[in-house]
């Protein structure tokens, strides 16, 4: 109990399998209080499945977890009132208005009845939603029904979120209006664990842990995982840019290689000592005009470099 | 304290959500009386006007006041006269009636004949119901003498009907006909708005606040009970004016036991829904219930004419219980405390459905 204090969220071995597959493959987290931790992984890589066992919603196969220094899933009844999830898909009432799901939802957590009105009033104003306040929830835009589940997610004060991709239906200007209300919600005391496939939003992370075929491949602060990569980026700016890729990809050297406009980024690994000298050598031997220049990591570079190394851990065993 | 707000909150939820569903709000007037027309008038036991044909060889005096005869009765109504036996088979084949009545060319002297027949009745006996017609028929007496007085035979037996003197079908379909109404539109109702909820996802996002499996599944049944009630109210209204069907009991008392069976058909709709996946599967479950609380709860055939080990079956079903109150009630005035039996029937189901629904439902989604 004492260690688990400091944390929100403690995992050891959180495992889920459905039938022959393993959705979450041993999952080791440890979450901090009060910061933005992201989930960072494609389609099923098990984001969806890890968030619904740390809320008691399902079973472990193996491991366990403790949240808010509940033990999940046994104390999942005690630890509901204390948290706000947010499904990845709107799980609010289509045939109720918004006004009408926020008091459902108020009365559901028993919200003290001379303080309700008050709250409600509050949420519609910060969420934007006073004009909604009688449309049907069904009715509304993909930002509109995004913020009306994070107002309910938020009814209860709760202190620890759960966001399951929560932008994914929604445009830029929401997303960044969005962020800056996790942000706000962050400083004033909420933990906010928030699953994502964009970079860009993985970025804005305090921290964030890297789900890859359900494990965790990576975590750490953004700066930590850009630094720890391993990686030498060599960024090459060529006229042709697709017969650079081709010749650079039978490198065996080069880990991968990923267009970016007219740009090219190729990973090699840190153990080859002069990565430029390399590329550069390469391209003039195919008569390739181009620029080379080493580059810091991106999200994405770390990104492509850990799932690259599950593979390759993969094809050994 | 804290439950009542969540059950209130669920139900008016609840409420709130069926006022806005024009298809269920049809179908909880809709179902109830297409019923009503479909059984009252489709159902008939009294046969009247059975197509037949006859085919007189005899041709005398006394065969044609025989046939005028079993014309009066309006139980047949003679659309051909034929020639020959065998034409008489040729329409019972081609189903263009269902009774032939040959007369021999020798009939006159076969009707004083004690030992003999007179005629023969050719009959399809595919449908009992015209066997059962072909019976009565078969002991009609014979004049020799149409100016000749009347001399009747007595007859073994004078049936008297009570309950039901006019022996109207309708009403003794009627009453039985709630029971299934309310087994179908409460069943379906409860387990599909349930499963809608899973399909939808709001279920993902309620099992994850604090409201109890318990305060969600009584929350969401007792707007139902309301409905039925007015189903019901429905139903005796129609009743009375296009049947006149009669409440010889107490008013109070059919409600009652209406209340009973309804809680049962809730409970059954929850169990229910934490068996299926889909709102489809809810309703082919539902339909599966559905036949033989038509077929063995006596509201077909006697309950007393089925098997021992179907009658087994049929006590198990609500309905079995709730018809021989409804009947009981509306058509011989009889109370409840006569038939306590069936309540306490209608109680153990409804704790025994309710307590697995509440079981199996799990706040969990795997
Ligand atoms: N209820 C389930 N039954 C069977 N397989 C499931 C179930 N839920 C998820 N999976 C599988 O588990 C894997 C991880 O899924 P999920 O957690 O939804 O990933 P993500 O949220 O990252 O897209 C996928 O392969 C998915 O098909
Ligand atoms: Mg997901």
């Amino acid at each position: 109990m004492t260690d688990n204090a400091d944390f929100a969220i403690r995992a050891r071995g959180l495992t889920k399998r459905f039938g022959p597959v393993t959705a979450v493959d041993h999952l080791d987290l440890n979450v901090p209080r009060s910061i933005i931790y992201g989930f960072l992984g494609p389609n099923g890589s098990g984001k969806t499945t890890a968030i619904r066992m740390l809320c008691g919603l399902l079973t472990p196969t193996e491991g366990d977890a403790t949240v808010l220094g509940f033990d999940v899933p046994g104390d999942a009844d005690a630890l509901k009132p204390k948290i706000g999830y947010m499904t990845q898909k709107f799980s609010l009432y289509a045939d109720l208005t918004v006004q009408e799901n926020l008091d459902f939802i108020a009365d559901i957590y028993t919200y003290p009845r001379n303080d309700k009105r008050a709250r409600i009033e509050t949420l519609l104003e910060k969420y934007n939603l006073l004009e909604q306040r009688r449309q049907f929830a069904g009715t509304m835009s993909g930002g509109q029904k995004q913020r009306l589940a994070l107002a309910c997610a938020v009814l209860n004060k709760p202190e620890l979120l759960l966001l399951d991709e929560p932008t994914s239906a929604v445009d830029p200007k929401s997303r960044r209006d969005f962020w800056s209300e996790l942000f706000s919600l962050a400083d004033s005391g909420t933990t906010i664990l928030v699953s994502t496939h964009y970079m860009d939003e993985a970025e804005r992370c305090h921290r964030l842990a890297i789900l890859d075929h359900g494990r965790k491949v990576a975590d750490g602060s953004p700066a930590e995982l850009q630094n720890s990569t391993g990686m030498s980026i060599v960024e090459v700016l060529a006229e042709n840019p697709f017969a650079a890729q081709v010749e650079l990809s039978k490198l065996p050297e080069v880990m991968s290689v990923t267009q970016l406009g007219v740009r090219l980024r190729a990973l090699i690994p840190q153990a080859v000592a002069n990565p430029l000298q390399l590329v550069d050598n390469l391209l003039s031997a195919n008569a390739i005009p181009a620029q080379t220049k080493i580059v810091d990591a991106s999200l994405e570079d770390v990104f492509v470099a850990v799932t690259q190394k599950g593979y390759a851990a993969e094809q050994a065993a | 304290m804290k439950s009542a707000i969540r059950l209130m909150a669920v139900m008016r939820k609840e409420l709130r959500q069926l006022m806005r569903d024009r298809v269920t709000f049809a179908m909880i007037v809709g179902i109830p009386v297409m019923q009503m027309l479909m059984f009252g008038y489709a159902i008939n036991t009294d046969v009247r006007n059975l197509a037949a044909a006859v085919a007189d060889q005899s041709d005398s005096h006394l065969s044609r006041q025989f046939v005028a005869d079993l014309g009066q009765t309006q139980v047949l109504d003679f659309q051909y006269s034929v020639d020959t036996a065998a034409e008489l088979e040729e329409l019972l084949r081609t189903g263009r009636i269902s009774i032939g009545v040959l007369m021999p060319p020798d009939f006159d002297r076969r009707a004083i004949d004690s030992r003999r027949s007179a005629a023969h009745l050719l009959v399809d006996g595919v449908d009992p119901t015209i066997v059962g017609v072909a019976n009565q028929i078969r002991n009609m007496p014979l004049y020799f003498d149409a100016t000749a007085p009347v001399q009747n035979k007595v007859a073994t037996f004078e049936i008297r009907p009570y309950f039901n003197p006019e022996r109207r079908s309708a009403v003794f379909v009627i009453p039985g006909l709630i029971g299934i109404i309310l087994t179908l539109t409460m069943m379906m109702f409860t387990a599909v708005s349930v499963v809608r909820e899973r399909e939808h996802g709001n279920l993902e996002l309620l099992i994850n606040t604090p409201v109890s499996t318990t305060q969600l599944m009584v929350g969401k049944v007792v707007p139902y009970i309301v409905i039925g009630l007015i189903q019901l109210a429905l139903i005796l209204a129609v009743g009375r004016l296009l049947f006149n069907i009669p409440v010889h009991g107490s008013i109070f008392e059919l409600y009652i036991a209406a209340l009973f069976f309804i809680a049962a058909n809730l409970a059954l709709g929850l169990f229910i829904s934490t068996l299926v996946k889909t709102q489809f599967q809810a309703i082919q479950i539902t339909i599966f219930i559905l036949l033989p609380s038509i077929l063995l709860t006596g509201f077909m055939f006697p309950f007393d004419g089925m098997p021992q080990i179907v009658q087994y079956l049929g006590e198990i079903l609500p309905n079995t219980h709730f018809i021989r109150l409804t009947r009981g009630i509306m058509l011989r005035g009889a109370n409840l405390g006569e038939m306590y039996q069936e309540l306490i029937a209608l109680g153990v189901f409804t704790s025994i459905a309710l307590s697995a629904a509440i079981i199996r439902f799990s706040k969990r989604l795997d």
